[in-house]
């Protein structure tokens, strides 16, 4: 076979040995594109760069096994893919396993039919982070173009250890509050790698204590949070990275973190400290957080009782239906998740009736709601309604839609 | 605006605040400044914690609304929480009010009440022993609380904690003898361990405004004001809708009681599910029969 039809990619050792590279597979990807499909890899590597279909791989150790093979003196045998989603389910939490926290489980169960960013307000110990890793579950496996896109950004980031390379499953990411705005947005010395945001992309991050971010960080998610990629400017080159996340932020009500516990002592917070705290998350952030739950630290008797808990596999059932709704609307509309939808497009979506119309206007006289909030309250109750498989948002999905806007404004 | 300076033995000097001088230990109240028009005095002082629940609230509002409808003037202080709702449950009942402020007259403190402060002296007097630009000093208030006992014929606590304020105001009342009542509260927690304990001291219990019938002049016990149509929250436009509410919503009612429950809680009370639940909720708070507070607690509108 003509060289000039081969690409060589690897890292060559001084003693002739051939190392793998980050981002192989999305390497593959543009060289496949651009008509370019005997690769000659790392063995490491190889399973990577044979996942993009139509690629043939031969995996070497060295420079000499490599020039054997192509001189056709010991030719050696193209790696085949490894089967997408042939991994184990990720050991994830299931939904069964949290007791109680019953308007928890149904706001997740919204937000990830509807792609809705949701905050979780609630004391430490109260099940917030168990209730978001369960949340990764609740959202239906991804198809195999997207989970192709997922591995890619692991690969450039160098993540694979990560995340088996196959998996369907969407990726949760949960950084730390200590995270660098790099780390956490993408960049780094040289070439510019992938950030959080973009390896949580068709996936959720989850923010725990989002208050405690830098303020800096938290107006950087904007753009990924508005436009659904992040761009990332080097010296030489501005790089943009696809960052689709549903935001799961969990923080204490207050400072003290006891603000409207059903048990224990009550919170001793001055009024404009708890203020203060929350107004940290003002502004553009929570434009884009349609949902705000509260999740109570629960007693002993509720953790005990009502073992008939909803599994998992079962809600994620109903959200593939929903999203199903969705992806039939966006024939029309062309917005594939209801958290997109904006002005008429949503308003079209909705098709109130006018029992709901009658709540939406003594709520909006009732509360001085602003444009933003009324278009938060519609988003989620389309989503309700696509739950329930309605056609129309009725006054029931409305009011529920309400109870989820949260207190703070 | 009428703004004046009071110096005792004034034609106007309210003649109640001269038993304070005859009080042993009593630091002396030389003089008063005055904004607005000093209404009928003694009246009854309303006080309690400043951070009140909202429960306690709603008390000292029905309370003060009870007591303008009498034609007592209600005195308090201006505090936040039941100072705050003892002057608007006055005022909203169209009663008069005297608020005893722990600063100067040109000082805006407590800011959140500076509104309640302009509609205090529409209708009533803002009253200060200070300078007009001193400051709210820590040790001003306890001293003050002698001129709001000393304002009354009687004092209503209502939710106090140990220490509070509300019980050196109290303490005041008892040196002057006047009489003190207080509002028997939960023995859970500590909100109401200061009106309790009044109330094992032998403090009167405030049940409704009969208990305190007596101490008012015999004028104000015939007296009843007619209740106001556009009064606000307390003044139960509900009792027809109460007999509307289908069982779901009374049962939920019947639940929440006088403390506010968590949503959560009330989810597994009522067999409901989160979805329904929410709805249920959501109805009843848009109707305004039912308040949702930071943390998820459900609480009553009415009592």
């Amino acid at each position: 076979m003509p060289l000039d039809e081969v690409a060589c990619i690897g890292e060559l050792a001084l003693d002739g040995g051939v190392r793998g590279v980050a981002g192989m597979l999305p390497m593959a990807r543009r060289l496949l594109a651009s008509g370019i499909r005997h690769l000659v890899v790392a063995t490491e590597n190889a399973a990577e760069a044979a996942m993009v279909e139509g690629t043939s791989v031969i995996g070497v150790d060295s420079l000499a096994m490599a020039v054997a093979h192509l001189e056709g003196r010991i030719p050696l045998q193209p790696v085949s893919a490894p089967p997408m989603g042939d991994v184990p389910p990720h050991g994830g939490v299931d939904l069964a396993a949290v007791r109680g926290q019953a308007l928890a489980k149904r706001a997740l169960e919204i937000a990830a039919a509807g792609r809705h960013n949701l905050l979780m307000l609630g004391a430490p110990g109260a099940g917030k982070t168990m209730l978001a890793r369960a949340f990764a579950g609740l959202l239906p496996d991804l198809g195999s173009d997207e989970a192709l896109e997922v591995a890619a950004l692991y690969s450039l980031r160098g993540r694979l250890s990560d995340r088996p390379l196959t998996s369907l499953r969407p990726p949760l990411r949960a950084p730390h509050h200590s995270v660098s705005r790099a780390g956490l947005i993408g960049g780094g010395a040289g070439i510019a790698h992938p950030g959080e945001v973009s390896l949580a992309h068709r996936g959720v991050l989850f923010l725990d204590e989002i208050c405690e971010f830098p303020r800096g960080h938290l107006e950087a998610l904007r753009q990924p949070l508005e436009e659904r990629r992040v761009a990332v400017t080097r010296v030489r080159a501005t790089v943009v990275f696809p960052a689709d996340f549903v935001l799961v932020a969990a923080a204490n009500p207050c400072p003290c973190g006891r603000l409207g516990q059903p048990s224990g002592p009550s919170c001793r917070c001055p009024e404009e400290v708890i203020n203060r705290y929350q107004s940290r998350l003002s502004g553009p952030m929570r434009d884009r957080i349609d949902m705000t739950v509260e999740v109570p630290r629960l007693g002993g008797d509720a953790l005990l009782g009502g073992a008939n808990e909803e599994p998992t596999a079962k809600v994620r059932e109903r959200v593939a239906a929903a999203q199903a709704r969705q992806l039939e609307r966006a024939a029309a509309t062309g917005v594939t998740a209801n958290a997109l939808l904006e002005g008429d497009q949503l308003l079209h979506a909705c098709r109130l009736d006018t029992r709901a119309r009658d709540a939406l206007t003594i709520a909006g006289e009732k509360w001085r709601l602003s444009a933003r909030a009324y278009h938060r309250v519609l988003r989620v109750g389309r989503t309700i309604a696509d739950l329930a498989g309605e056609d129309r948002v009725g006054r029931e999905a409305v009011i529920e839609a309400f109870q989820l806007r949260g207190q703070v404004q | 605006m009428s703004r004046f300076r009071l110096a005792a033995g004034d034609t106007r000097w309210p003649a109640c605040l001269s038993d304070l001088g005859a009080l042993r230990g009593c630091p002396w109240v030389h003089s008063l400044w005055v904004e607005g028009e000093l209404p009928a005095l003694p009246g009854v002082a309303v006080v309690g914690s400043r951070r009140a629940s909202v429960a306690g609230v709603e008390t000292a509002r029905r309370i003060a609304g009870d007591l303008a409808r009498r034609g007592v003037t209600v005195v308090s202080g201006l505090a936040r929480g039941v100072d705050c709702a003892a002057h608007g449950g006055c005022l909203s009942a169209g009663g008069r009010t005297v608020a005893v402020l722990g600063c100067g007259l040109d000082v805006d403190y407590p800011p959140q009440n500076s509104a309640l402060r302009q509609t205090v002296r529409a209708s009533g007097a803002l009253i200060s022993e200070y300078g007009l630009d001193d400051a709210p000093v820590s040790w001003h208030f306890p001293h003050r609380n002698r001129i709001i006992a000393g304002l009354c014929s009687a004092v209503v606590v209502v939710e106090a904690r140990v220490g509070s304020g509300a019980l050196s105001t109290a303490r005041w009342a008892l040196d002057l003898g006047r009489e003190v009542l207080a509002v028997p509260g939960s023995i859970l927690g500590r909100a109401n361990e200061g009106s309790n304990r009044l109330l094992r001291d032998g403090a009167r219990p405030y049940l409704d405004v009969s208990d305190i019938e007596d101490l008012l002049p015999a004028w104000a016990r015939a007296q009843v004001l007619p209740r106001r149509i556009d009064g606000s929250a307390h003044e139960d436009p509900g009792t027809g809708r109460q007999r509307r509410l289908d069982g779901e919503r009374s049962r939920l009612l019947a639940i929440i009681g006088a403390e506010p429950v968590h949503r959560e809680s009330l989810g597994l009370a009522l067999g409901l599910g989160a979805s329904q639940l929410a709805v249920l909720v959501g109805e009843m708070e848009l109707a305004g029969s039912i308040r949702i507070l930071p943390g998820g607690l459900v609480s009553r509108t009415r009592w």
